[in-house]
Order: structure tokens, then sequence, then C-alpha cells
């Protein structure tokens, strides 16, 4: 990564065009050409710098809904149960963390019986008790990481 | 998704992994999905104003670039106070995904939930600490779970029809 790619990632983060040519538009506020800024965006997506370069969707605005959900799972188990919760199409994320409550993941489904559905066959495929914990309020800004 | 008609539905599904790389990306969506350029650039400007699109941009990876403290900091907070210190929370630079959520009492007294991030796990507790000092006496106990492992991250899809 060098200065150029610090410079797209930290000013690309949101607000890309949609207009008729958006990476001419955006290169040229960075001081680039249309073809350098594609060129950069598609080798920091294939070196894994960037996960993703396009719209982030929100679920709940699409119609959908989505829940934050947490488990204690056995140490001896944790593999095994993991793979039963990401074999879920609906599991988007899913981070283990230092906690008793050691297992962390986001569904997302079309609607909230379908997450109801969705975290009650992960609590009878693993035997955990599922923690079910939705939005009831949101207050973030979208945050702007600094490369 | 029950929100979306049939063309926009269309505009999510080939364009949630990610925009085209080439010279004219929302003419090139169209093309695949058989609508003008023009209508999935009005559509995903619709989109956008009504926050059905977030962000449209590049979406780092935290531990690619350094910052490879990532933790969820949460808080138990009087709930009559809640709502009026989570606004002051969530404008907080380098604070995200801050949210009320419910508790599950005895297991769970947490009700206030923000992202901490940092390069090094010293810099995410300088962030919760600066949390503690807006919650103040609302907040009457917190824990910071650092992440040890990303167990998946595909982001949020649709699952085409």
């Amino acid at each position: 990564m060098d200065d150029i790619d610090r410079k797209i990632i930290n000013a690309l983060q949101g607000g890309f065009p949609i207009s008729e040519q958006p990476y001419a538009e955006a290169a040229a506020k960075l001081g680039l050409d249309e073809a350098t800024l594609i060129s950069r965006v598609r080798a920091l997506l294939a070196e894994g710098t960037l996960s993703r370069f396009g719209p982030l969707y929100d679920a709940e605005r699409l119609g959908g809904a989505v829940t934050l959900a947490a488990m204690a799972v056995p140490d001896a188990h944790f593999d095994a149960i993991c793979e039963l919760v990401n074999d879920h199409p609906e599991v988007a994320h899913n981070y283990a963390r230092e906690h008793a409550l050691n297992m962390w993941f986001v569904v997302a489904a079309e609607s909230r019986e379908r997450i109801d559905a969705v975290l009650d066959a992960i609590e009878a495929e693993t035997g955990c008790d599922v923690f079910d914990m939705p939005k009831e309020e949101t207050f973030f800004l979208a945050l702007r990481l600094q490369a | 998704m029950t929100d979306l008609d049939a063309t926009d539905h269309a505009i999510v599904l080939a364009t949630q992994a990610g925009l085209p790389l080439c010279a004219r990306p929302y003419h090139a969506v169209g093309e695949e999905i058989g609508v003008s350029g023009e209508e999935v650039m009005e559509r995903m400007q619709a989109m956008r104003a009504r926050g059905a699109i977030r962000r449209l941009g590049a979406v780092p990876n935290h531990y690619a670039i350094g910052v490879q403290a990532n933790a969820m900091s949460v808080w138990d907070v009087d709930d009559a106070r809640v709502s009026a210190l989570g606004a002051v929370v969530g404008a907080l630079e380098g604070v995200s995904h801050c949210y009320r959520r419910p508790r599950h009492l005895p297991d769970w007294r947490y009700n206030f939930f923000a992202m901490v991030h940092g390069r090094e796990r010293a810099q995410a507790q300088a962030q919760a600490e600066e949390i503690a000092a807006i919650l103040g006496d609302a907040c009457r106990a917190h824990d910071l779970l650092f992440s040890t492992r990303i167990l998946k991250k595909t982001g949020l899809r649709l699952v085409a029809d």
C-alpha cells in the first residue's frame, strides 16, 4: 500500500458518484486519471485490502430484518458449533470474542419471522441458548477508517 | 425483501458484491439486468436518498489496513438517560455500530453497544474511556469484548430468487 492507495482508501469510503463516468469524476478529485483509479481499486480488492467496492445496503431499509445474536459455546465444541452456525446463509458475520458469551453473529433475513426460525434452528442444532439482541435504537454516523 | 420492486431487487443483486470496475459501471449493471444505465442511476440515487444505500465506495478490511484491535464495548446505562447519551457517543469520531439493545437478565446486563477500533488495544481502550466519561454516573457497569477471530464475513446478501 503506497500513498496513492492510502489516498484512495481514505477519500472513497463514501460519496462515490452515481454518474455517467464515476471513476473519472472521483479520480479527478484525487489528482488521478480514470484508468489509474480503476486499476488501483482492482489491485486493492485482489490483495484483500478492500473487502468490497460499491454500495453498502441497509437490510432493514430494503424491507428485511437483522439481529445480533450471542451464545456461550463450550471450548471443546467451538469449531463444530461454529460450522453449524455458519452453514446458515442468513448468518452474515460471525466473530469470536473474549467473554462467557464467546460467539457473536449477525443474522439478516427477509422478515423477523425468518430470523426467529433461524435462531430456533441454531438452538436446536447446537444445544446452546441463543441471546437475541435486535437493535432498539441507532446512534452512530458512518465510520471512516484511516489507512 | 418486501419493499423492493423487481428492478430495485435486480439492482441490489447485481451490485451487492461490488460495482463493475469499468468506465461506465452503472451502464454495465443496466446491460446485465436489461434496463438503461440512466434508470440504474436514478434508482440508486433514490435508494441512497432514502437510506437503503447506507454508503457507496470503498469498504476496507480493518485488519488489512492495520486496524487490528476491534472491540465491542458494552454498557449498562440508566434506561431513562440512554437515548440522550447515546446520541453523544454515536457522534464520536471513530465509534461505529452504536445501538441500544435489550438486556437478558441475569446473564446479560448491558443495554448499550458501541464498536471501538485501534491499531493496538490501548487505542480501543482509550476510546472506551472517552465513552465512559460521557456516560458518567448513568453507567453502572461496562465491558470490552475484543474480537479474537473472524469466523464469517460475507456481508448482508440477498439470496437470489
